[in-house]
Formats: C-alpha cells, sequence, structure tokens
C-alpha cells in the first residue's frame, strides 16, 4: 500500500527513467529544492501510509474478515450494543462539562490578571503529564471503601466507582486540558480590547461574551471540543481502573474491545474497534468540512 | 470564572444524583446479584446463569438477572476491596479472596468451610499446550529441559496461574527425585532457563505462544488449554497432559457484607450452591472445569480429562506457607530466576 502511494507520487512530476538522470535537467537554481521537496514529501507521504493507514485499513479488514453481516452481528451483540451507548453517554456528558469549565477556565486566563494565574494554567495541563492509569487511581483513592468519603456515600447507597458516575468523573479528568488548551493561545492573541470597547458601548458580561467573545472563539472552541470527545470516546486507562467490568453495565467500547479481543473474538473486538475509529474519522471530517464551508470566516478571525 | 466553576460543580452534582436515582429505580424491578469472576470464566457462567435464573424462576417465580465481571483474578479482588458490590466471588486462587475477607471484613475469614470441597465446586489442573503433531516429542516435564525446548509461562510475582505452573514443576521435581526438594530446585531452575519471556499474566501468555509463536510449550490450565484449542483451531495445537500435576482449586464464596446490605443473601447462597448440584457440575464440565462430582457429568466431558497424579497445595503447607516461601520478595523464585542466563 505504501508503495502505491509513494510511487505515484513520484511518477508524475518525473520522466519514465528515473529520479538520478531526471535531475541534472532541471534549471540549476531549483534543482536541489526540488529534490528536497520530493524527498519530503515522498517521506512524509510513506510515514502516513505506514503509520496511520496501514494499521487503519488493518483494523477494517480485520473487522471484515468474515463478512459485512459478522460485522453487524458482532455490533448487534447485547454486551456490544450497551458498551457503544455507555460510550456516548459518558461523552456525551463530559463533553458539555468540560466545554464549560474549558471556556470559564480559558476566560479567566486569558482576559484577567489574578495571583495564582501561572499556577492555575500548570494545573489544568496536569492530565496531559500525569498517566491514565493514575488518572483513574485517583478516584479509587478518592471514593474506594478506604478512602474518607468512601464509606459514607456507601451508607447512604450512592455508587460511584464502578458505575456511571465513575466513569464521567474519571473521562472528565482525562479531557480537562482540551477546550483550555484550545482556546487560551487564542483568546491571549486577540487580547480583550474588543471586550472593553463593548463594555464602554454599554453592553453587559453576558452580552459581551455572547455577541464578541464567543463569535471570535467559536472555531478554537469548536476544534477544542472535537478533540476533547474523541478522547472522551477512546479513553482506555482511567476508566479501566474505574469500570469494574461488569458486562453490559459498565465496558466502554475501549473495554469491549479488549475483552472480546482476549475472549479470542477477533471479529467482534475488531468490529468495535472499527466502530471507534469511523467516529474518530467523522469527527475529523466534520472539523474538515467546516473549515472548508467557513474558510473566509476562520481566517477572518485568525486576523484579529 | 468562579461562579461558572460553582455552576459547574453543581451542575455535575445534579447530573450525578439523576443517575443515582435512574439506577435504583432500575434496581428495585427485579433482583439482581453481581458475580465478581476472573478471565476465563465467562462462557461457563453465561450456561450456568441461563439455568439457574430458570431454576429460580421455577422455584420462586422470581426474577434474577445476573451480571459477570470478568478479570484477572487479583485485579478483581482488588476492585471488590475498593468497593465494587460483588454478591459472590468466584476467583482463581484462594488468596484473592484472602485478601477480600482481609481488606473489608465483608467475607469471613473461615469462608474455606462454608461450602464442599475447600469451596471448590470445580478444579482444574496445569497442563502443557504443544504446536499441533507435537514437533518436540514433549510428553512429560522432563522433555522441558531438554536443550532446545523453550517454555512459555507467565511470572509468578504476577501471575496466579503461573505459581500453580511453578508449584506443578516442582511437584514433579520432587517426585522424579524421591521427594528430594534440592533437587526439585536444581530442575525447576533449569525448567526456568528455558523460559524465553515472563508475561505478566495467563492470558499475556497464550497470546505470546499463540499469536506471536514464540516457544514450543505452553504451562496452562486445562480449561484455559482446552479453550483456546476450542476457539484456535485444533488444527494448530495439541494438549499434552503430564504424568504428574496440581490440582488447581478455583474457589467461590458469598461476599457476606454486600448481600446483607443488598438484601441478596438468600438468592446468591443459592446460586453458589447451584454450583454443587448435578446440573451445575454439568456445565463445569462441559466447559472443561473438571467437576467436584464427576459422577454428576456427562461421561463424554469427563472422558476427555486426561489421567494423571495430581498433589495439591496442602503438599506444599497451604497457600500461608507456600506463597511466601516461593513467591515472597527474597524467595526460592527469586533465588532461582535469574534472567538472561
Amino acid at each position: 500500500m505504501s508503495h502505491d502511494l509513494t510511487a505515484s507520487s513520484v511518477a508524475s512530476p518525473l520522466p519514465a527513467s528515473g529520479p538520478q538522470p531526471a535531475l541534472p535537467q532541471l534549471a540549476a537554481a531549483t534543482s536541489e529544492s526540488r529534490f528536497a521537496r520530493l524527498t519530503l514529501t515522498i517521506t512524509a507521504l510513506a510515514f502516513v501510509a505506514l503509520f496511520l493507514l496501514l494499521p487503519l485499513a488493518a483494523v477494517f479488514t480485520e473487522a471484515l474478515r468474515k463478512g459485512p453481516a459478522e460485522f453487524v452481528a458482532a455490533l448487534g451483540d447485547a454486551e456490544t450494543f450497551s458498551a457503544i451507548r455507555l460510550t456516548l453517554t459518558v461523552a456525551a456528558i463530559a463533553v458539555p462539562l468540560n466545554l464549560v469549565f474549558g471556556v470559564a477556565a480559558a476566560w479567566a486566563i486569558a482576559k484577567f490578571e489574578f495571583k495564582g494565574k501561572a499556577f492555575l494554567t500548570t494545573l489544568i495541563d496536569l492530565p496531559f503529564s500525569v498517566s491514565p492509569v493514575i488518572s483513574g487511581l485517583v478516584f479509587v483513592l478518592l471514593f474506594g471503601s478506604h478512602s474518607l468519603i468512601g464509606p459514607w456515600l456507601q451508607s447512604h447507597g450512592i455508587q460511584i466507582l464502578f458505575a456511571v458516575p465513575g466513569l464521567v468523573l474519571a473521562t472528565v479528568f482525562v479531557t480537562f486540558p482540551f477546550v483550555a488548551r484550545e482556546l487560551i493561545p487564542l483568546m491571549q492573541e486577540q487580547g480583550s480590547s474588543d471586550e472593553e470597547a463593548a463594555l464602554s458601548l454599554g453592553a453587559s458580561g453576558w452580552q459581551t461574551f455572547w455577541h464578541v467573545t464567543l463569535p471570535n472563539i467559536k472555531w478554537g472552541l469548536l476544534y477544542g471540543v472535537l478533540l476533547c470527545n474523541a478522547r472522551a470516546m477512546g479513553e482506555f486507562g482511567a476508566v479501566s481502573v474505574v469500570s469494574g467490568h461488569i458486562r453490559g453495565e459498565t465496558n466502554t467500547m475501549p473495554l469491549q474491545v479488549e475483552i472480546l479481543y482476549n475472549e479470542y473474538n477477533f471479529v467482534a473486538a475488531f468490529a468495535v474497534a472499527a466502530l471507534l475509529a469511523l467516529l474518530a474519522l467523522i469527527t475529523l471530517i466534520l472539523k474538515t468540512a467546516l473549515e472548508i464551508r467557513y474558510s473566509a470566516e476562520i481566517a477572518a478571525s485568525r486576523r484579529h | 470564572m468562579v461562579f461558572g466553576r460553582i455552576t459547574g460543580i453543581v451542575g455535575l452534582a445534579i447530573v450525578l444524583g439523576g443517575l443515582q436515582l435512574g439506577a435504583a429505580s432500575v434496581a428495585f424491578a427485579d433482583t439482581t446479584i453481581l458475580n465478581v469472576s476472573y478471565d476465563p470464566t465467562r462462557e461457563l457462567y453465561k450456561d450456568f446463569n441461563a439455568a439457574f435464573a430458570e431454576k429460580w424462576k421455577a422455584d420462586t417465580g422470581e426474577t434474577v438477572t445476573i451480571q459477570t465481571s470478568h478479570g484477572g483474578s487479583g485485579k478483581q479482588a482488588r476492585s471488590v476491596i475498593d468497593g465494587l458490590q460483588a454478591d459472590v466471588v468466584t476467583l482463581a486462587l484462594e488468596a484473592d479472596i484472602d485478601a477480600i475477607a482481609k481488606g473489608t471484613g465483608k467475607i469471613p475469614a473461615d469462608w474455606k468451610s462454608k461450602f464442599e470441597n475447600n469451596s471448590a465446586p470445580y478444579t482444574s489442573t496445569i497442563v502443557f499446550l504443544v504446536r499441533k503433531g507435537n514437533p518436540k516429542g514433549v510428553k512429560d516435564w522432563n522433555d522441558l529441559v531438554k536443550p532446545d525446548i523453550q517454555v512459555i509461562t507467565p511470572n509468578p510475582k504476577t501471575s496466579g496461574g503461573a505459581r500453580w505452573n511453578f508449584l506443578a514443576a516442582w511437584a514433579y521435581g520432587r517426585a522424579a527425585n524421591g521427594g528430594d526438594d534440592a533437587k526439585a530446585q536444581e530442575y525447576v531452575t533449569e525448567l526456568f532457563k528455558h523460559v524465553p519471556v515472563l508475561d505478566t499474566g495467563a492470558r499475556g501468555a497464550t497470546t505470546t505462544f499463540v499469536q506471536r509463536g514464540l516457544g514450543d510449550v505452553l504451562l496452562a490450565w486445562e480449561n484455559e488449554a482446552y479453550l483456546s484449542l476450542e476457539e484456535l483451531g485444533p488444527d494448530k495445537f495439541e494438549i499434552v497432559t503430564p504424568s504428574i500435576s496440581i490440582k488447581a482449586e478455583p474457589p467461590v464464596a458469598l461476599v457476606d457484607g454486600n448481600v446483607d446490605a443488598k438484601g441478596t443473601r438468600k438468592v446468591a447462597e443459592a446460586y453458589l450452591g447451584y454450583l454443587y448440584s448435578d446440573a451445575g457440575q454439568k456445565i463445569a464440565a462441559k466447559h472443561y472445569y473438571r467437576p467436584f462430582k464427576p459422577a454428576a457429568a456427562d461421561p463424554a466431558d469427563i472422558a476427555r480429562f486426561g489421567e494423571l497424579k495430581l498433589v495439591t497445595i496442602e503438599d506444599f503447607g497451604g497457600w500461608k506457607e507456600a506463597q511466601p516461601k516461593f513467591f515472597g520478595d527474597g524467595g526460592v523464585f527469586d533465588q532461582l530466576y535469574k534472567p538472561g542466563q
């Protein structure tokens, strides 16, 4: 597969005799940069093919090995179906929460000066630098039977760990930085002059946010949300620790992939993996489509 | 900012509370019990749960839903200690249930005496999985230390299954040398020189052997070996039953603390009891576990098991003695296993 790609990209700009004799015929001033350009392009394409396209193709091939009927049957299995539903539920709760947190945090950091701002910025990055397993264990330590509030929660019949709330908490923690990280540089670059102008013209805080700030940041925000959503659906480590692996109850899609794989049910494992990959691809296509559709507007907001 | 955070937290609380209410109302509609088990029991309990639910419905008219959770035995025990609301645990090792008893107090210390046969309704043993046609001619333990043989077994420090493998090998070394433990240690030391890689768990070791094609012999639980044979094709592998091995007793226990809190004691007790019934024993044998009462099982299922001499963990002084002696820090395994030799 990688050969096809590189071959076609080499063939078009050069004569059939091959790259070596072709080079001296080019204008002397550009020959070197052209060669470098080609090498770089080929390297990048080969790399993408080898490390991104090939594994992705392998996932879909494995999933469809026994035909599309088997693929659909694997996804229709009650436990797998519940894993899909759970993953979507968790993402549907975690992503809006991080949208609100992310905007609030970015707003505070970019537009105001206050004590401990640098510390807060570092803190937002924490989930990126902490291993996901630790992110999960943190909640076991917080809400487990041996924690301070664990026994109280249990005596009141509140189940956080090994239930949906624990999965949501772990996912929120892991995906916390995505929206904020995307917005902070953007908002800092834009400065606060637009907001000051709006306020001086008599707009309220909310009006300023809704009519001035939000339109300026909406592309960054959308990108952050899409990334956040992709990670929320794909997260494995942290949710694995807090899941409890109850079949049909607390297994998310990535956990279900592992279980099916361990049970030698390769077709079903890759079918779920393919669906996860498909969700990621849809996210990507959505983002690209929006970017193309609104390219002029995006360029305008960047120029601010 | 602060305002945003507070609204966010309140929002989270409302969402979580809502979920909790939703979960609680579902629980009322129907009795649900949770069986926290280990990796290879999925098919067994899928069959058994259906059989039990039917029986319970016929006996009491109540509908019971049995949820299951599968994972590494030690990890599963850890989850129960951390608050996973198991009604019953059906794990690979006594030590894992002991850990729950000690860590939570939800299982009494004498749990082993609550059900027959040390609370082990089915047993298994350690056998060899070799490549089809047995190209290296492996028949018994002494073949494993021949020069060109590579053996795959997980790390006994991290894997419960690997401890059984280790002790089974030791039992052979002992029996072959008239009960001499020093000679047994020599044999096991030699054996581990034939192990190219120590995976952390049984499933990892199986993958190494099956998918990566590493090694000539996989030391495996009998039920796992038959399961991989069934799943991966009998045309690729075959099972060799050695002359002697160890009887592995995967135990079951009621989590008293949880069933009393949830009011599920009666059904959970009946569930474990049903494992010992003729129907339960039959299902266990069908899924390649050696039943406690072989007479209750299908004779055709029993005939699949090779005959061999079985020692038990009691021959090593029980797990309480064997665990620290062989697998504790600085124990026998640490002394005899030197990687890269």
